[in-house]
């Protein structure tokens, strides 16, 4: 077998998971030990991943059915780092409501599993299993809190249509598989005929299956419910992680076989991303949930990846990935401020409960206020940066309407995030919340507000980074 | 030049802001505060001052520049000044104390942090002014609404809420259109750099959308007729302090904007949507002054002769004369002399009976004389009296005017008159009249600190009313250029 060593980091996860497996059985109150070996296990994976894989030129492994290339380990690497990161700040919260349990790190790092999986597939049965792998964990994850109504709701509901969603993704897959003869990417790309419309059905079964995941409208009805109903550590790991894997499929099942095939899901994905970013923006004013509000949000955020994925062309590409990026981090400043709201061992998530919040705490009002700044995309901050470069690219493909409404929605968008500062800002102060947090939710949310606001400083690094990443 | 004074000037305001934020939580004592901030821009104040004596009025090249590397192959930083830009530097400088001075009465609650957005604001305002290349000017442009949003909403009156955010999303809708147009315009030429733009010129056949686009901007911004609704509420419900910068120098980043990138990049569709700016300034000087005729709320009547100061300013900009630039850019200084001053009589009297309606005064001249003396000083201004700035650029304007279309100058006089009537109408009724509401007895007159920032608004204000030689030595030079590019490609064209 030559270069196995190239899949070692999903080798030395999977390991991890069966040794904390039988850890947890065989060790009495081994969570708070789990917890810690699983954060290892996602630095040393990430280690692995970067040393291993990041700089070699692409490379299949198996059968063409597994590929490593810079696109993929470096999302393999912001997968890694965003789950690390959701384990690191979600242990107060878990022991809050007592389920700080051994199943919790062991499920995120399963489903982080079928997230390198994803990212890597070069087959669509390969990104099948993937994607099912995540997706079951994610459906405990979301039940996790099970003595509360709302999560087993969330639960029950994302796996139903999760699971609709898999069973068009798979009709697609066959539908291909039937025209095509063969289920690898690069096959596909040399055999079909572009004169067949069965695969244009089969893409856009596939893109409906895909879409569900990443919650672009139309399909994104069960977002703001699972993101209401699960416990808020999972709703942060849900906004972020899922989507960087699911997005790397869009890129690589688009762009490698079907090509050729732009003019057909071209329209398509504009037509995905103009109703994500409407859509998110106009349902987001309404909401008085932060959780569903920030569902809508997302599905809005999402709206401006697919819009670079449009473009079909490598700088879209590398702009999708800077955005969701970005997103990511301004996601994480906005999660640790709720996991803040804290009083009397109970979590606060009502819009109304930041009320006043800048008079009692005025560091933590600061870094919200920037951080939802930066989610309106308002320069100087990094938000406006990421819609900067979708932008650039949208318009230099000439696509001036996706243009106009996507910077439009942003300004219905401003609208829902100031008012969260008018309340945060110009409304009476209730009771202050705790003041002893855990360190490191006070360092991401250090971390990730300065990240924000010092961006505009050192602007081509991230840029430097996605560069690399070549798929046309 | 290796000191790089342009970065200086847009950064000290921030080094500043940074200094009180970290300090905030030791020193609850507020003068402390108030003189850093004070300190801070005063520095800022003279540098620039030093900027305008290095300056060379000799060329229209701009100067200072600096150029580095921001986003690799994408965009520079480029900052630098001409003529045009360099009075609207200092103006900037100038407001920026004074509104600190005022802070005294006004503010009572959370002054720290009133400074910092103030600091930030002199900051995102420098900037807009010395930006070469249209990304940093647009974000610049685009920055400075988050301090001014919390300024309106934190600190202001009883509608604040409703026109902080009508202030924000009104201006962000006009301005993300130029941002397609700023990233097209990347698109088109391959930088975004204004001097090389100024060089290469930008096929005709794009001109009238860009143009349309950097409009929807400016227009909300100046504001024109009928995207001035906006306005009045914000100066309303904002502070003193904050009405004072958002009428003295906001309004103005629109009308630099015009100068600068309406003229200087889109000349041939400048040329064609001449007609729809004459209207709209027209109907702009004509319908606000009426409505302002009408309004009992002193704040309002002087928001709306805001807006009808503007309509002369962007009349002005597009004769495409040499007076009718100079005649603009004059006016804007002038009145972001005179508004600045009046907002600050405004402030005055309302901290002192906490009442901006003009039935609550009337017969204070008796009470207290220094005021009304200084008050009359910039009503006079506003309208225009010769020896007062706000003639010169009135004047020149319409004779610019004149030149060009008899009819639309005609119709812009008639708003002269009407814009004697109100203000010497407003004048009239609050300092004149019988003393009848006995409260009004009770009024100090000026303190030290608002006698001192109404002198050091009234004195550049006639100063430059009987001698505008050094304004118009300025910017003469980067005008006349502007101009003759504007000619050399509207003649090339046909």
């Amino acid at each position: 077998m030559n270069n196995i060593e190239l899949i070692f980091p999903e080798i030395f996860i999977s390991l991890s998971i069966m040794f904390l497996l039988i850890l947890g059985v065989f060790k009495k109150d081994s969570s708070k030990i789990i917890h810690n070996i699983s954060l290892l296990v996602l630095l040393i994976t990430a280690v692995i991943t970067f040393n291993e894989t990041l700089s070699i030129n692409p490379t299949t492994l198996f059968n063409e059915s597994i590929i490593i290339d810079y696109l993929s380990s470096l999302m393999k690497i912001i997968t890694l780092l965003g789950a690390f990161v959701v384990l690191l700040i979600s242990s107060n919260y878990l022991r809050t409501f007592k389920i700080f349990k051994i199943e919790y790190p062991i499920l995120i790092l399963s489903s982080v599993l079928g997230m390198m999986i994803m990212i890597s597939s070069n087959d669509l049965i390969v990104f099948y299993m993937g994607l099912e792998l995540q997706s079951l964990a994610l459906y405990v994850l979301a039940t996790f809190n099970r003595d509360q109504l709302k999560s087993s709701e969330a639960g029950l509901k994302y796996f139903v249509l999760s699971a609709l969603s898999s069973g068009l993704l798979l009709y697609g897959c066959s539908l291909i598989y039937g025209f095509t003869g063969s289920t690898n990417f690069n096959v596909i790309s040399t055999q079909f005929n572009t004169n067949e419309y069965a695969i244009t059905f089969g893409i856009v079964f596939i893109l409906v299956g895909l879409s569900f995941k990443i919650s672009a409208v139309p399909f994104h009805m069960w977002a703001p419910d699972v993101y209401e109903g699960s416990p808020t550590s999972v709703t942060l790991f849900f906004t972020m992680v899922p989507k960087i894997a699911a997005l790397t499929v869009f890129i690589r099942f688009l762009y490698v076989p079907f090509l050729n095939l732009i003019d057909q899901w071209q329209m398509i994905l504009v037509f995905l991303s103009i109703a994500s970013m409407l859509f998110g923006a106009i349902a987001a004013i309404g909401q008085k949930n932060l959780k569903r509000l920030i569902a809508y949000s997302s599905i809005s955020h999402i709206g401006y990846a697919l819009a670079g994925l449009a473009t079909g062309s490598n700088e879209g590409i590398q702009n999708s990935v800077i955005y969701m990026t970005i997103y990511i981090i301004m996601n994480l400043g906005f999660f640790s401020c709720l996991l803040m709201m804290k009083r009397n061992n109970i979590y606060y998530e009502q819009i109304d409960d930041l009320s006043g919040l800048s008079k009692n705490h005025p560091l933590l009002s600061i870094s919200l206020l920037i951080i939802l700044f930066s989610l309106a995309g308002i320069p100087p901050l990094a938000g406006f940066f990421a819609k900067f470069y979708i932008f650039k690219s949208v318009i230099e493909q000439s696509m001036y309407f996706l243009a106009i409404v996507g910077l439009l929605s942003t300004v219905v968008a401003a609208f829902y995030y100031l008012r969260i500062i008018k309340i945060m800002y110009f409304d009476e102060e209730k009771d202050s919340y705790d003041k002893d947090h855990n360190l490191w939710l006070k360092l991401s949310l250090t971390v990730s507000t300065i990240l924000i606001l010092m961006y505009f400083i050192f602007p081509s690094e991230l840029i430097d980074v996605v560069s690399k990443i070549k798929i046309i | 030049m290796n000191f790089p004074i342009l970065s200086s000037l847009i950064l000290l305001p921030s080094i500043g802001a940074l200094f009180l934020f970290f300090t905030k939580s030791k020193s609850e004592n507020k003068i402390t505060a108030k003189y850093v901030a004070l300190f801070t821009s005063l520095v800022n104040f003279f540098l620039s001052i030093y900027l305008w004596f290095l300056f060379d009025q000799a060329t229209s090249a701009f100067q200072f520049v600096e150029d580095r590397i921001w986003i690799k192959g994408l965009i520079n930083y480029k900052v630098g000044v001409d003529g045009i830009s360099i009075l609207f530097i200092i103006l900037t400088t100038f407001i920026t104390p004074l509104c600190i001075i005022s802070v005294n009465n006004s503010v009572t609650k959370r002054l720290n942090e009133f400074l910092i957005a103030i600091l930030v604001m002199e900051t995102f305002m420098i900037g807009v002014f010395c930006s070469l290349d249209l990304v940093v000017f647009y974000l610049f442009f685009e920055a400075g609404l988050i301090p001014m949003f919390l300024i309106i909403g934190i600190w202001g009156g009883a509608r604040r809420v409703y026109s902080a955010f009508k202030f924000f999303l009104f201006t962000l809708l006009g301005s993300v259109l130029m941002l397609v147009a700023i990233i097209s315009i990347y698109w088109i030429t391959g930088t975004t750099d204004v001097v090389q733009l100024y060089e290469l010129g930008i096929d005709t056949k794009y001109q009238n959308l860009l143009w349309l686009a950097f409009f929807s901007s400016f227009a909300v911004k100046t504001p024109m007729w009928p995207v001035h609704t906006w306005l009045p509420d914000a100066h309303v419900e904002a502070p003193t302090a904050g009405s004072v910068l958002l009428a003295a120098i906001l309004l103005k980043m629109a009308g630099y904007g015009f100068i600068r990138f309406s003229l200087g990049l889109f000349p041939s569709a400048s040329e064609v949507f001449t007609p729809l700016i004459y209207t709209l300034s027209v109907i702009a000087i004509i319908f606000t002054s009426l409505i302002a005729l009408m309004q009992e709320d002193m704040k309002k009547l002087i928001a709306y002769s805001s807006v009808a100061h503007m309509g002369f300013v962007t009349l002005g900009i597009f004769t495409i004369q040499q007076q009718g630039i100079e005649g603009s850019i004059i006016q804007m200084i002038s009145h972001g002399l005179v508004s600045a001053a009046l907002f600050l009589c405004v402030g005055v009297v309302y901290d002192r009976m906490h009442s901006r309606l003009i039935a609550t005064y009337g017969g204070i001249v008796t009470v207290i004389p220094k005021y009304a003396i200084l008050f009359m000083v910039f009503t006079l201004a506003a309208l225009g009296l010769p020896g007062t700035s706000g003639f010169v650029g009135e004047f020149l304007i319409l004779m610019a005017a004149f030149k060009d279309n008899f009819l639309v100058a005609v119709l812009a006089s008639l708003g002269v008159i009407i814009g004697a009537a109100y203000m010497l109408w407003l004048y009239k009724r609050v300092i004149f009249g019988k003393l009848i509401n006995s409260e009004l007895k009770k009024m100090i007159d000026l303190n030290k600190s608002e006698a001192f920032t109404l002198t050091c608004l009234a004195i550049p204000t006639l100063y430059f009313g009987f001698y505008p030689e050094p304004l118009i030595n300025t910017i003469e030079v980067s005008i006349r250029d502007l101009i003759d590019t504007y000619n050399f490609s509207v003649a090339s064209k046909q």
